[in-house]
């Protein structure tokens, strides 16, 4: 009994983490309408700016906050710099252009620090906590995420500017007769994602420790999650993404061999899509013909 | 009356092809001016062209400002509300979210308040369905509540691209109707592209008649209806 609730409470963790990730994929598929691959890879760069600053000097929670605000701001500049200029073309361009964008950020992650694994501080206590039932990192994670998202929903439902964001991303033109500048929105949309994404690496780099290919399977769980919980819904895909880490960690625990885990992810994604392609809480794309 | 909008030679294109062969038109200040003409005619580039949603060129003045060359969204802020073909409902945003848009490009945004309420009270089937998701709203709703959020803008400029398609006669009449109190409550002027010509006529101080992209009659509204070749055409009697 324990160990289950360990297993899932364990599960709940990554999940939080899977589910930052799914989210950050579900803002960038609303906008843009194509899933950006690279994702995974902008979330280990930020982590690895983390890492910086924390060998710099910097208290941990400093460098975090700080990290946060520089992927922002790298979001936004991806958006503006490399996005932008493809915005019209077909899917297909955005899929070669979010791949070729994974490939840069790992090539020069690697460049600049190298492929050697780097051990990354957690900044929770790491002793178990309630008779055992959750370490304290996991307890960790489960509360800056819970955080993280609880703002991401004020901003978005309560502020002008969240409103603002969601209409551009809904009915760009529309948004513009209203004077909504659509195009800095969708780059605000990046720098969130961005951010939103720094959070989950720095979150989960503790576990995973650092190197350039840490996010690969975390961006496939959190795929699958997103998939799950329908990848027009942010909030399904929170939920995608916390049952994803529970089931990933069931699984592992009592069915198979934990090597299996990642083939599950897939099994998983494609059982959503054949049988449920729109999602738990996702909308059923009706196109007129 | 000076002219609010004034537009000449204005030329628009979708790709290489050029749709608008240099129209010229003007709206006054507190005045309706439609756009008649055909399915096809360019009445919808027209008003497209003039917010900036299509390429295009000439000279167009919004109270003597040149507006050819700026980008859909500075128009609009400029005090030009541009209710789209469609509608351009944000579905699945709520009634008042929709409004609350509306107001986005405005400068005194806390008045926003008090004029959504005035919305409420012109159109008080919208004030039933404030939380409820625009896009449940039946299209004669839909209808008033793009126009709500048109008119949230505190707009000097109300451009409506067939406000009355796909509905039925009694909602029209409505439509029209409160349109008219608003219109004079908040001294906005009005450019309207309508399918049913009688009706626009029976609005409009001054209509324009565009044939396959060009201008080819203009003037008084009582003398287009009067007109031989527009009555057989456009009013069918």
């Amino acid at each position: 009994m324990t160990q289950l609730t360990q297993q899932i409470l364990s599960g709940v963790a990554t999940g939080a983490v899977y589910a930052s990730l799914a989210l950050a994929l579900v803002m960038i598929y609303q906008a843009t309408e194509s899933v950006n691959f690279a994702q995974g890879e902008m979330a280990m760069f930020s982590t690895y700016i983390a890492w910086t600053l924390v060998q710099a000097g910097l208290p941990f929670w400093a460098a975090f906050l700080l990290t946060v605000l520089i992927s922002f701001i790298g979001g936004v500049l991806i958006e503006r710099v490399i996005v932008r200029p493809v915005h019209d073309a077909p899917v297909l361009t955005h899929v070669i252009v979010f791949i070729g964008l994974l490939v840069i950020l790992n090539a020069v992650a690697g460049w600049i620090y190298t492929y050697t694994v780097k051990e990354f501080p957690s900044p929770f206590p790491s002793k178990p906590l309630f008779g055992g039932a959750i370490t304290g990192h996991d307890l960790g994670v489960i509360c800056v995420t819970l955080a993280m998202l609880m703002l991401l929903f004020a901003f978005f439902r309560f502020t002008p500017l969240g409103l603002a964001m969601r209409a551009a991303a809904q009915n760009p033109e529309s948004a513009k007769l209203a004077g909504i500048r659509v195009g800095w929105m969708l780059a605000m949309g990046w720098g969130l994602a961005a951010a939103v994404g720094a959070v989950a690496g720095v979150m989960v780099a503790p576990v995973l420790f650092l190197d350039p290919n840490m996010m690969s399977g975390v961006l496939l769980y959190a795929f699958a999650g997103a998939l799950l919980g329908g990848i027009s819904s942010p909030g399904g895909a929170v939920l995608g993404g916390l049952i994803v880490g529970v089931l990933e960690n069931l699984v592992g625990t009592y069915l198979i061999a934990s090597e299996l885990k990642l083939s599950t992810a897939l099994a998983f994604i494609i059982l959503v899509l054949v049988i449920k392609p729109s999602g738990l809480f996702g909308r059923v794309a009706i196109k007129r013909v | 009356m000076t002219a609010l909008l004034e537009v000449s030679d204005l030329r628009a294109s979708y790709g290489p092809a050029e749709v608008l062969h240099g129209i010229g038109f003007a709206v006054e200040e507190g005045g309706i001016t439609a756009l008649l003409g055909a399915n096809g005619a360019g009445k919808t580039t027209t008003l497209r062209a003039v917010c900036g949603m299509v390429s295009r060129k000439g000279d167009v003045r919004f109270a003597g400002e040149r507006i050819d060359g700026k980008a859909t969204e500075a128009i609009a802020r400029l005090g030009v509300a541009h209710v789209p073909e469609g509608r351009g409902t944000f579905v699945r945003l709520s009634v008042e979210e929709n409004l609350r848009i509306g107001a986005y490009g405005r400068r005194d945004r806390g008045a926003a308040n008090d004029d959504m309420e005035r919305m409420y009270q012109h159109f008080p089937k919208l004030a039933g369905r404030r939380k409820q998701q625009a896009g449940t709203l039946s299209g004669g709703e839909q209808q008033m509540l793009a126009i709500a959020r048109a008119l949230m803008l505190k707009p000097r400029l109300l451009v409506l691209d067939e406000p009355s398609f796909g509905l039925g006669p009694m909602i029209v009449a409505s439509i029209f109707k409160i349109m008219e109190t608003v219109r004079r409550e908040q001294r906005v002027s009005i450019l309207l592209v309508e399918q049913n010509a009688a009706l626009a006529l029976e609005l409009a101080d001054h209509a324009y008649l565009i044939e396959t992209g060009s201008m080819v009659m203009g003037g008084p509204a009582r003398a287009l209806k009067e007109n031989e070749q527009v009555r057989r055409s456009y009013l069918g009697y």
